[in-house]
């Protein structure tokens, strides 16, 4: 049997599946925080694998285009790596583990420790994309909710967490409002990384390739997380620093080094930490000279 | 000191080459070509051209070899294929009262115009493990011809004589159908719609579900109504020409199930049908297609409807093999920044409970 040579367009999603994609992202960042459906195509990686955020991807890049691709904050880890190489693959774009020289940043559960700037983007591979699907299963109820910005559920939720705990028990995907309208999941990063959402100079796409769904946040958005007046919205903080960089106020992985419970805790954002360290040695010798 | 876990990129490719060796086994045995999977194997390559939406029996068996045999593996290496072909339209109508059929069984009617044939099937066979022959291939001719002998569907025929539903109220537009490979799935969806996703939908989720149907979970009193297998024409009305063009023939097998209806109050007791309509020989499929249609359909008669076999949203959203195992499977993912975050929640409510309860015993003492 010869089989024939299949060829595959430039970033692998035909053009006019680019098109569609790129005015549902036109109608997302016109209504922020609204999930706009879509006609999410297969792309080679399984179903919530990140099919959301490479369909976004695929539909932005263009030759001038940096890339850069993190998992968990990291560079290196194997999903972060495989998308990479698809890309590089698909559409010889150029591509950087540097925050500050990516154009574009596809990501998952995190959001860079440097801060964003005008003109990037972010993309994020959502899971879930509908922050009220835990409260209700079926997706004609919560259109239904979200159109009559009936939000009751989500606050009486965390209302329990705080009868219930003390403090509101929601540590990732926590919920945020978007524009004062829409109530939004900004997918399973830590609570930790909302606060950069709030008016931030980037453009924020979220893609949901299995559920379907693309919404965004525009620049400079106001972008509150749910609390209280009297239990406010906390994001989770860390005592101690980078056990490689020394760096506080920042998102801390847990590594552990032994079998009877010792611990390190270190940097989730891999370049973040890469940059510091560079820094400290540098200055380390600057000392020692 | 440690440094957290770098070489991801040099750990796949390892990963893939490793992959690679397993899939090659013993070097000793020749490599298993495509061809063979398609000719030798042509359900298993019926199930992948299915639920890949692909009707590429060559494809459907390279699938399946460069993903070692892992079904839901081979259907999506087809489905991110299909996805980048242009669509240039519908194909006309396919029909298949005209298919010469391969194989055709009703179990409404002992007897049935056109006969019964039982061609190519696993029924009746004895379940042993045997060693194949090519003297098992020899085929005794039974003496009937049904080659040119028409063989109306047990549908139409109970359609006259208005036992049956009909296919579609009167007037009928023809309405474009649905193409949910290219706009997203709103609910309620159109039963075009539903029967494309359940035609796409996991063999094993649609025949747990159309069994559920029969053990009391939304029951629907089916009959098989007729079950046939064989190949059609496929047509395409080509608008610069002005008439359909045949583009080839593909085998199918369609299942008609016949249900019970007790009649509303709008509407005479009457039978109901379930349809099921797959590519290449996939007939449990199109059986557990029919019967789950049918049980979706409840709404449309006004009956009781509380299984999960009925729930729209929740069979077709779950149906699709490639996303179920996906997601399902994404939890391999490290997950390890969201895990911090809830490793920090439970250390606090520990601490907090701790706190509480030394409060109480100085209380209690």
């Amino acid at each position: 049997m010869n089989s024939a040579k299949i060829e595959y367009n430039i970033g692998y999603i035909d053009e006019q599946t680019k098109r569609m994609i790129r005015r549902v992202m036109l109608k997302a960042v016109a209504i922020p925080g609204f999930q706009v459906p879509f006609a999410s195509r297969e792309v080679p990686l399984p179903r919530g694998w990140g099919t959301g955020g490479v369909q976004l991807t695929a539909s932005l890049i263009g030759k001038s285009d940096v890339l850069k691709v993190i998992d968990q904050g990291s560079d290196d880890t194997t999903n972060a790596v495989s998308i990479r190489k698809f890309f590089h693959r698909v559409s010889s774009v150029e591509t950087t583990t540097d925050t500050t020289q990516a154009t574009l940043i596809q990501t998952r559960h995190r959001i860079p420790e440097t801060p964003l700037q005008e003109g990037q983007i972010m993309v994020y591979q959502v899971p879930l994309p509908e922050p009220l699907r835990f409260l209700e299963p079926r997706e004609t109820e919560t259109r239904q909710l979200h159109a009559l910005n009936e939000y009751g559920l989500m606050y009486v939720k965390l209302y329990e967490d705080i009868a219930k705990y003390g403090h509101i028990a929601k540590t990732y995907d926590y919920p945020v409002i978007v524009n004062g309208r829409y109530l939004m999941a900004p997918s399973p990063t830590p609570s930790f990384d909302n606060p950069k959402l709030h008016q931030s100079p980037a453009l924020h796409l979220y893609g949901a390739g299995r559920e379907k769904r693309i919404y965004a946040i525009p620049p400079y958005t106001d972008v509150e997380s749910l609390g209280f007046e009297d239990y406010p919205f906390e994001p989770q903080a860390f005592e101690e620093p980078c056990a490689i960089c020394g760096s506080t106020g920042v998102y801390l992985d847990q590594i552990i080094t032994d079998d009877k419970g010792g611990a390190l805790y270190v940097c989730s954002d891999s370049d973040y930490c890469a940059n510091k360290f560079a820094q400290l040695s540098k200055e380390g010798e600057g000392v020692s000279e | 000191m440690y440094v957290a876990v770098k070489g991801g990129e040099k750990a796949i490719a390892n990963a893939h080459a490793l992959l690679a060796k397993e899939g090659r086994g013993n070097p000793a045995v020749p490599r298993v070509e495509a061809d063979a999977i398609a000719s030798q194997l042509p359900v298993l390559t019926s199930r992948v051209m299915n639920e890949g939406s692909l009707y590429d029996r060559e494809l459907a068996g390279r699938a399946i070899i460069q993903c070692q045999g892992d079904v839901v593996e081979a259907i999506t290496l087809v489905r991110a294929y299909r996805t980048t072909l242009p669509r240039f339209g519908y194909s006309e109508p396919i029909d298949t009262s005209a298919l010469p059929p391969q194989r055709r069984i009703s179990a409404t009617f002992k007897d049935v115009p056109g006969g019964q044939q039982l061609g190519a099937t696993f029924d009746y066979t004895h379940r042993l493990l045997t060693e194949p022959t090519e003297a098992d291939i020899s085929i005794e001719n039974g003496g009937a011809d049904t080659a040119h002998v028409d063989q109306p569907r047990i549908t139409d025929i109970l359609g006259s004589a208005a036992l049956l539903e009909p296919d579609h109220e009167e007037p009928w537009s023809d309405p474009e159908p649905a193409d949910i490979t290219r706009e997203p799935a709103e609910y309620p969806m159109s039963r075009a719609a539903r029967l494309q996703g359940l035609a796409r939908g996991d063999e094993g989720f649609l025949l747990a579900l159309g069994y559920s149907t029969q053990r009391g979970f939304g029951n629907t009193h089916p009959f098989a109504g007729e079950i046939r297998v064989g190949e059609v024409m496929v047509e395409f009305d080509a608008p610069e020409l002005g008439f359909a063009v045949p583009l080839g023939r593909i085998e199918v097998t369609e299942c008609q199930m016949v249900n019970q209806f007790m009649g509303s109050h709008d509407k005479p007791a009457q039978f109901t049908r379930g349809y099921g309509l797959v590519f290449g020989r996939a007939e449990r499929k199109a059986m557990s297609m029919s019967l789950v249609d049918r049980a979706l359909r409840a709404d449309e008669f006004d009956e009781q409807s509380d299984a999960p076999a009925q729930d729209e949203e929740f069979v077709l959203s779950h149906a699709d093999c490639v996303q179920a195992a996906g997601f399902v499977e994404h939890l391999k993912l490290p997950h390890y920044v969201d895990f911090q975050a809830e490793l920090h929640l439970v250390r606090k409510l520990q601490q907090e409970f701790g706190e509480q309860h030394a409060d109480e015993q100085e209380v209690d003492q």
